[in-house]
């Protein structure tokens, strides 16, 4: 007891105290802004549950009706990641480990203008430029790999499909995922890096066994950020894809599944009434979606973690 | 202590200046309110002041833009402002007293209850309903070496009801024998969301209810066909998409060709002049009542000269204003956007077909029924 009592207490300064405040209600803010945001939803969403049909476009079931937008939100979302994190990890390579420093500082500075670009600008580079350049692509892919299911076509003339709308949403999502693992490349330990390439690794050997283990984390969680933008970008796929509410894995015809995102845009403006309840259940639903989303995330990033300090 | 005492009066006196400021500013925007005051004393012309906010169907803004500017020019004291919420939350918020006066794409009906609601806004007197705004909706597509489209009411229907698939149809080549159409697939545009697609959904279904089964409806029912939203959207996919169609304002065609569709035995260019026709040909609603001119567009007449893809939109406002100030802003803004100048300044800047005299005249009269206070 008397033992107890005879350590000495930290120092508690008034700026610590004050310090301590203040990074707490930061911390609570967030958590009730969160919580603020999941009532309203709920709330707001509940009365879509028994709308009558005509506030859901004809549906009997909220379900029916909502449905092909989370299979459109995810496929847009994974289409824009299979092109996004690969291509995000060779540039940031080349910045950390391939380049001359001078041409990645500039390559960097580059990138960091590309996420400064507002989603609008690149919806209408979508439409006007990419789109009607890349429907020869998919004239060529239903042609020619016309057996796979994906691209059964026929082929959009515009180009404004869903592939289109995953490349859009791909080259938004690049400059995020580069910024945050150049940093997390260029944390390698150099020792590391140095004694794998003294033991006679070649470069890309010495990049295999050091700097991609030392980073998976870092890159799991730079993807899921990427992912997020990809999952709640509205305008951008607003604009680009022919959305007409179908089901359907065929990413180069001009009828394809709508977003969440994209089709409360869509349809809010001439929304009234228990139609706007629909559309915020189906905000609900994306809001649980990416939810769910960074929280995998997370766990894939945690077990990276730990796999890495065994 | 010196340099505190030094201080202070610096202080002082920097409060007073900011507070000299504050007050001169406040001055400052009192100004023109008593100006005005005196002006209309002199007899200038114009005895309104104020600010009018009223909002409703986004297919009027363009127009809403050019009457506001027109508006407060005659009346310099004068602020309206026009949100384009659309019509559904135009009409509700003229229900709830939200907004004075609403512009709507469709009339006010009892199917949801509205008219019996706006009925009580407005103190128990049924709510006047004016046409204001009539656009031609013009059919555009992009058909290599192919100048000039005539489709029936049924090929138009078929087309987008995915029934018709190749450009060489027998549907299309049938009434277009000296066109050289190409064996190509017809690539269908429509609107993602939702504004317009009732209209011509309702067109479709009213001409050709063998071939458009799906009635009138609010989002685009066919699976196939490609969505573009806003009319922008649509233009920029049919040009963009050769072999594509579509449906678009027609003052917003730009270089696209139009096609002409079919009334009674002829066709008909999407004309402004052809398209403020449709109001004289077609009968008045069931739920019309006094100082309601709502119409029941008649989609299938066969008068000649009448373009039938047409979109009409109406202004809503109450009978009676128990605000005087409300009152007559209303009254003058809905008197202005009905008159002959009001509607060629809409037909100048937002491609708008201008009232027909006979349904104007009726329309003023009805603006000038309202009374206030």
């Amino acid at each position: 007891m008397a033992v107890t009592e005879a350590a000495p207490r930290p120092v508690q300064r008034r700026g610590d105290v004050l310090f301590a405040g203040l990074a707490r209600a930061a911390a609570v803010t967030i958590l009730l802004a969160l919580a603020g945001v999941a009532i309203f939803l709920t709330l707001e969403g509940a009365p879509a549950v028994t709308a009558p049909a005509s506030a859901r476009g004809g549906e009997d079931d909220i379900v029916l009706y909502v449905w092909p937008l989370p299979f459109g939100t995810l496929l847009a979302a994974v289409l824009a990641m299979l092109i996004a994190t690969p291509l995000a990890f060779g540039v940031a390579l080349v910045i950390s480990h391939y380049a001359p420093r001078r041409t990645s500082r500039t390559i960097g500075y580059l990138i960091d203008l590309l996420a400064a670009v507002p989603s609008v600008v690149y919806s209408l580079w979508g439409i006007g430029y990419l789109g009607t350049r890349i429907s020869g692509l998919y004239v060529w892919l239903e042609d020619n790999l016309g057996f796979l299911p994906f691209f059964a076509g026929p082929a959009s003339t515009t180009g404004r499909t869903i592939l289109t709308a995953g490349v859009v949403l791909a080259v938004m999502a690049l400059p995020i995922i580069i910024a945050i693992t150049r940093e997390i490349f260029a944390q390698t330990p150099t020792l590391h890096q140095e004694a794998a390439l003294a033991l006679g690794a070649t470069r890309w050997e010495m990049i295999r066994m050091t700097v991609l283990p030392c980073s998976r984390s870092g890159m799991v969680s730079a993807s899921m950020l990427g992912l997020g933008r990809a999952l709640g970008e509205t305008m951008a796929v607003a604009m680009v894809l022919s959305a007409t509410g179908v089901v359907s894995f065929n990413l180069i015809s001009t009828s394809n599944p709508s977003t969440i995102a994209a089709n409360i845009a869509l349809q809010f403006g001439e929304a009234s009434g228990l139609k706007v309840n629909v559309l915020i259940f189906s905000g609900l639903v994306l809001f649980v979606i990416t939810f769910g989303v960074s929280l995998l995330g997370r766990a894939i990033a945690a077990r990276g973690v730990k796999g890495d300090s065994r | 202590m010196n340099s505190t005492s030094l201080r202070r009066p610096a202080a002082l006196a920097a409060a007073l200046v900011l507070g000299l400021g504050l007050t001169a500013c406040g001055a400052a925007n009192e100004e023109p309110s008593s100006a005005a005051d005196g002006g209309t004393d002199a007899g200038e012309g114009s005895s309104l002041a104020g600010t009018l906010n009223g909002g409703g169907a986004s297919s009027q803004e363009a127009a809403q833009n050019a009457w506001r500017a027109g508006f407060q020019e005659a009346n310099p004291d004068v602020t309206v402002n026009y949100d384009p919420i659309g019509s559904g939350g135009g009409r509700e918020q003229f229900i709830s007293g939200g907004f004075p006066f609403a512009g709507s794409d469709s009339y006010l009906d009892n199917e949801e209850g509205e008219l019996d609601a706006a009925t009580e806004r407005c103190g128990g007197q049924a709510p006047i309903e004016v046409p204001n705004y009539v656009s031609p909706i013009a059919v555009i597509y992009n058909l290599e070496g192919v100048d000039s489209l005539e489709l029936s009411p049924d090929a138009l229907a078929g087309i987008f009801a995915g029934d018709i698939t190749s450009w060489d149809g027998p549907a299309i080549a049938e009434t277009n024998p000296n066109a050289d159409l190409p064996a190509e697939d017809i690539n269908p545009v429509h609107r993602s969301d939702e504004s317009s697609t009732g209209n011509f959904t309702n067109y479709l279904a009213t001409v050709a209810e063998d071939v458009w089964t799906h009635g009138e409806v609010e989002e685009w029912p066919v699976d196939g066909g490609e969505g573009a939203s806003g009319t922008s959207g649509v233009v920029g996919a049919v040009q963009n998409g050769v072999n594509s169609i579509g449906y678009a304002d027609a003052s917003q065609a730009g270089d696209l060709g139009t096609a002409a569709i079919g009334v009674g035995d002829g066709f008909e260019e999407p004309t402004p002049e052809a398209a403020a026709k449709i109001l004289e040909v077609s009968p008045a609603a069931d739920a019309a009542g006094e100082g309601q001119m709502i119409y029941d567009l008649d989609y299938t007449t066969e008068e000649a000269g009448v373009y039938p893809i047409v979109l009409t939109s109406y202004l809503i406002a109450c009978p009676s204003y128990a605000d005087t100030a409300e009152g007559e802003l209303v009254k003058a803004y809905l008197g202005y956007v009905i008159s002959e100048d009001g509607q060629a300044t809409a037909a100048e800047n937002a491609g708008s077909a201008p009232l027909a005299p006979s349904i104007a005249q009726e329309a003023q009269a009805t603006v000038d029924g309202i009374t206030v206070g």
